[in-house]
């Protein structure tokens, strides 16, 4: 069970939380201008690495805010946390990660 | 016969305990384990294994034993408890079994606690490596927890007789004990195993509490910034002809029989080793004043001083030879020696000695497994011959036996250096203390694994008295077997041959199996092959510990209404509706639901019947910008509904999908009351907050759950407004003042302040009283006294289903599934052209324009008596139903027998079903037969409304 470190309420079980997907997916300014493949795209596509991903939670059973974290798919690490709404952090702390991840 | 010694020894002699065991009475001293009360009272042998149903005796001190499992009666009633984990205690009463124990039919009256606690340092495992870890950390001021499974604390040295600044080891541990005690923010729980470490240094133990009533135990759910792992290391069995024969011991079991128990297992013992530390067992049994006539050492030359001490004592060393065999029925009477080659196959003549216990030592397996679940890589030590820690994945140290360290020293200078850096790494610098001197165990020379012993005759493939698992029964030619089969993978000889998989999951046989497999593979090391997945829990827990005290009542919350009472008082059958308690339906003396069911349909369509509607979710929705909101979440508009006015709505996910439905009502320019499905209110919510926070921020809205705070009475039927007339006298309730759609407050009869709308879900003239919760149950009971007088007849949500159904309203998530949009539904006509809303662009999709979709369609069985059964599939008259698959049209998704069409009927998702009015499908049931039915419009009462004014 993850260790989260919410942005308002500090670091809590991850019961506490909802997990909400890849972080950054927009929900396109004008749908009827997409493409039916672009707007599957948004429906349908996320991205699945194996490493470091930008993902969403909210705090559900607390403040309820949602927030992005990067988490690392492999090992778990969390190098950050950050409001929604702001950039990824471009040099993402890491601290404690595996160097490198083999197959 | 007593193997009980007269001295020494961690037991208290001055208060023997009663026990009996496979209903034999015996003694024993408080300080025992099951197991060491049984072997001094001379019982070697538990219980017959699991299928060859071989006679297997005791075989370790601890957790890893591999045979001595029994099933305990008293004081209570455990199925599978390790003989040598039970502490005894006076009265207790246990059964040997056979692998498998039985649960007690009976209540179990045991109670478990969970607790969770955040620790700067955790240290698993007060041996000595452990203790000099909480000391170190401790010091420092950072917060400490240090568990271990036994009563005391001390690990291997209880069992021991090492000395540590001169005097015994265990008054050094009685001095560490006291100044952890000392140490305000320091934990220690003994009694305690750590079962699992997971993600984030998440660490669970499992506390047996065997001082209460009933037994029972704590599990502690810790998270350490730092963990320190002194879990010791188990002796490895060795694999040879007869090894599982009642005799066969862990040499470093023989130990601490001997020395924390005062037990001698055997009074003629030979010791077969392939390394140093056997020799100290050796020379215990014989001061202990056992015959010891043979120390068998794989290794042909063992050091010097060994041996010398061990001739000394007057036992004779073998060196370079193995155990080949045992002999005895149902206990060992002697074994068989013979001389080994270099390539360990067996030469020169065997030699028989008699003996009753045979102490084996195969080496030192670290116990990895808590490191290992944290994700801790292993590689395999060729000079120690075994797999320790690598690579942590996590702030874990590894110290001590766990890490491979076996010298007393060694361990204690480990244990001082890991707690100082967990401390000082945690943020409470520290610095190691000197390590004290001490006598103990040495460092060892290198041991020579033999990790297969050839049998006296024939050859791996017929080797089925060489055990590898002696708890599954699976022998060195079942390993054969599986090789030969081309497994290859230690994890597929795993699960071809069940070697790992009982109860102590190979905590004492699974590297000596690694060796066995990269024998016959052919594989130069154990490190080739590698270890199986270690995963939690490290020793069997119950899940009455798991559980703790959520089960019963308390397994899951239980929401009733404010009128709960009421409907308990009349005799309500209740159903579960999410966590909600609702009436499904009243029956009066005698009725069943068909029957009581069809009476309140009746009072619902000719009189007035009322339902307590509390359950619905409701959202407050407040803010300039609560219109927009709405407006961008659900299909249809809300920014223009006139204040006082209640609109009906959709709302999808993006993929256009229905994601719940419900009405609507504009109490204020800027507020809005949301009702939604009673099972989807807290998910309505979440997707609500969701678009506000990360969609929609700069909106000015906020939401607030007020499902709790207003309680619904719903009032439904023709002579509905007469009772509503009676119940809030200062309201006009004609259909012109107060017409459908609508809301108004008004003050009840009673005082009570209420909100008021005229929504129906059966088709009739009904009304929604909406009132504080706190008067829900006096409003209810208002409701009912003022309907006394024309029959008012309360109703379930059977009735309520039955009465939508009619009307051909879909309820989300019975008559849809999340494959469903509004236009599947015949509800194109609440999907607004000209604004743009979640889902809207899904709706231009080629899957969600397909002619052939499923549609809501009404379905009339040709026997009007024939109810459906939900989720009965649908198929064309002449479809052929012996060739699977068999093309389905779609599936029942509603289906009741109705008062007002005297029949039964169904709701159905069917394959372009608007297309389809008319036709007929057969419904193949489990039951064998085919019902034949006509697919209808959807309302199949009251089409034109004509019933909603009253």
């Amino acid at each position: 069970m993850l260790l989260i470190a919410c942005p308002w309420c500090g670091e809590r079980d991850e019961t506490e939380f909802h997990y909400g997907g890849q972080a950054h997916v927009a929900h396109p300014a004008d749908p009827e201008a997409l493409s039916d493949a672009e707007w599957g795209d948004y429906l349908f596509v996320r991205a699945n690495p194996k490493g470091e991903f930008a993902e969403r939670w909210v705090h559900t059973a607390g403040c309820r805010r949602w927030f992005n974290v990067v988490r690392h798919t492999v090992t778990h690490d969390i190098s950050a946390v950050y409001p929604a709404g702001q950039p990824r952090p471009s040099a993402a702390r890491t601290s404690n990660s595996a160097e490198e991840v083999t197959a | 016969m007593s193997n009980r010694l007269p001295t020494g020894g961690r037991v208290d002699r001055s208060t023997p305990l009663r026990f009996t065991f496979d209903g034999v009475e015996y003694t024993g001293l408080p300080g025992d384990t099951l197991a060491s009360a049984l072997l001094a009272g001379g019982v070697l042998a538990v219980g017959p294994s699991l299928y060859r149903e071989r006679p297997r005796g005791i075989v370790t001190a601890g957790v890893d034993d591999p045979h001595a499992l029994v099933q305990l009666e008293r004081p209570h009633s455990e199925p599978m408890q390790l003989a040598t984990t039970v502490e005894l205690c006076d009265g207790l009463a246990a059964t040997g079994l056979q692998g498998r124990g039985r649960l007690d039919e009976a209540p179990d009256e045991a109670v478990f606690d969970k607790t969770y606690l955040h620790t700067d340092v955790l240290v698993v495992g007060a041996g000595p490596a452990g203790l000099a870890a909480a000391l170190a950390a401790g010091r420092s001021g950072a917060r400490v927890v240090l568990v271990d499974d036994q009563p005391e604390l001390g690990g291997a040295l209880l069992g021991a007789r090492d000395e540590i600044e001169g005097r015994p080891a265990c008054a050094w541990v009685a001095d560490v004990c006291a100044e952890l005690d000392a140490q305000p923010e320091t934990r220690v729980l003994t009694r305690a195993t750590a079962i699992g470490h997971h993600d984030q240094n998440y660490v669970l133990v499992a506390e047996r509490r065997p001082d209460r009533p009933g037994g029972g135990g704590r599990l502690w759910h810790l998270r350490a910034r730092q963990v320190v792992l002194a879990t010791g290391a188990h002796e490895r069995p060795l694999v040879f002809a007869g090894n599982d024969r009642p005799g066969v011991m862990s040499a470093a079991a023989v130990r601490s029989y001997l020395n924390r128990y005062a037990v001698l297992p055997g009074r003629r013992a030979v010791v077969f080793t392939t390394g140093d530390s056997a020799y100290t067992t050796a020379l215990e049994l014989a001061a202990a004043g056992a015959g010891v006539p043979a120390l068998v050492d794989t290794r042909p030359a063992p050091p010097v001083a060994l041996v010398e001490a061990a001739r000394a004592a007057g036992i004779e060393v073998l060196a370079g030879s193995a155990v080949v065999g045992t002999e005895g029925e149902a206990c060992l009477t002697a074994v068989r020696i013979s001389a080994l080659t270099d390539d360990a196959q067996l030469t020169g003549p065997v030699r028989v000695v008699a003996c009753d216990l045979l102490a084996v030592s195969g080496g030192w397996s670290p116990a990895v497994h808590l490191w290992s679940m944290a994700r801790g890589t292993v590689r395999y030590d060729e000079t120690l011959a075994a797999f320790v820690p690598d690579q942590a994945a996590q702030d874990v140290r590894a110290a001590g036996a766990c890490a491979g360290r076996y010298d007393l020293a060694g361990c204690l200078a480990e244990g001082l250096t890991a707690g100082a850096e967990a401390a000082t790494a945690a943020g409470f610098p520290g610095t190691a203390p000197a390590a004290p001197p001490c006598s103990g165990d040495e460092p060892s020379a290198p041991p020579r694994p033999v990790w297969l012993v050839p049998g006296e005759s024939g050859d791996p493939s017929t080797w089925r008295d060489h055990f590898v698992d002696s708890q599954r029964d699976a022998t060195v030619a079942d390993v054969h077997r599986a090789i030969r089969a081309g497994m290859r993978s230690v994890e597929h000889v795993k699960r071809y041959t069940t070697i790992g998989t009982a109860h102590d999951q190979g905590k004492s046989c699974g590297v000596a199996a690694i060796g066995v497999i990269a024998h016959l593979l052919g594989a130069r090391s154990p490190g080739e092959v590698g270890t199986t997945t270690y995963r939690g829990p490290y020793v069997p827990v119950s899940f009455a510990l798991l559980a703790g005290r959520e089960r019963g009542p308390l397994f899951d919350p239980v929401r009733t209404t404010p009128a709960h009472p009421w409907h308990v008082r009349r005799g309500a059958v209740f159903e579960n509706v999410g966590q909600w308690r609702r009436p499904r339906y009243y029956p009066r003396p005698g009725e069943d639901m068909d029957a009581a069911v069809l009476r309140e349909c009746r009072a619902a369509r000719e009189g007035v019947a009322v339902m307590d509607a509390s359950t619905l979710g409701k959202i407050d929705v407040i803010g300039p910008d609560a219109g927009v909101f709405l407006d961008r979440l659900y299909t249809n508009g809300f920014a223009k509904l006139p204040v006082g006015s209640a609109r009906y709505g959709v709302m999808c996910r993006a993929d256009g999908m229905v994601l719940d439905d419900g009405v609507t009502v504009r109490l204020a320019p800027e507020h809005y009351y949301l009702t939604t499905t009673t099972g989807n209110a807290a998910a309505v919510l979440d997707w609500m907050e969701e678009w506000l926070q990360t969609e929609w921020p700069e909106l000015r809205v906020r939401l607030t759950s007020v499902t709790e705070q207003w309680s619904t009475v719903a009032v439904v039927g023709p002579r509905s407004r007469e009772v509503l007339a009676a119940l809030a006298p200062g309201l006009d309730v004609s259909n012109d003042a107060f017409p459908f759609m609508t809301a108004r407050h008004a003050e009840l009869a009673n005082g009570v302040p209420a909100r008021i709308c005229r929504i129906s879900f059966s088709g009739e003239l009904a009304y929604e009283v909406n009132v504080a919760g706190w008067y829900g149950l006096a409003v209810w009971e208002a409701v009912v006294a003022y309907g006394a007088h024309a029959g008012i007849t309360p109703y379930g949500t059977e009735t309520m289903h039955v009465l939508r159904a009619e009307k051909g309203y879909p309820i989300v998530g019975q008559d849809t599934d999340g494959t469903v949009t509004p236009q599947d539904l015949g509800m194109a006509w609440i999907v607004a052209r000209h604004k743009d809303f979640v889902g809207k662009r899904s709706f231009a999709r080629a899957d969600t324009s397909r002619p052939d979709r499923k549609h809501l369609v009404g379905l009339l069985p040709d026997d009007r008596t024939e109810l459906l059964p939900e989720g009965a599939q649908l198929v064309a008259p002449g479809a052929d139903l012996a060739t699977v698959p068999v093309d389905s049209l779609g599936h029942v998704t509603s289906s009741y027998r109705s008062a007002a069409l005297g029949r039964t009927f169904a709701l159905a998702l069917v394959r372009g079903g608007r297309d389809r009015i008319g036709e007929r499908v057969l419904a193949p049931l489990a039951d064998g037969r085919t019902v034949a039915a006509t697919i209808a419009e959807p309302v199949l009462f009251d089409p034109k409304g004509a019933r909603r004014d009253g």
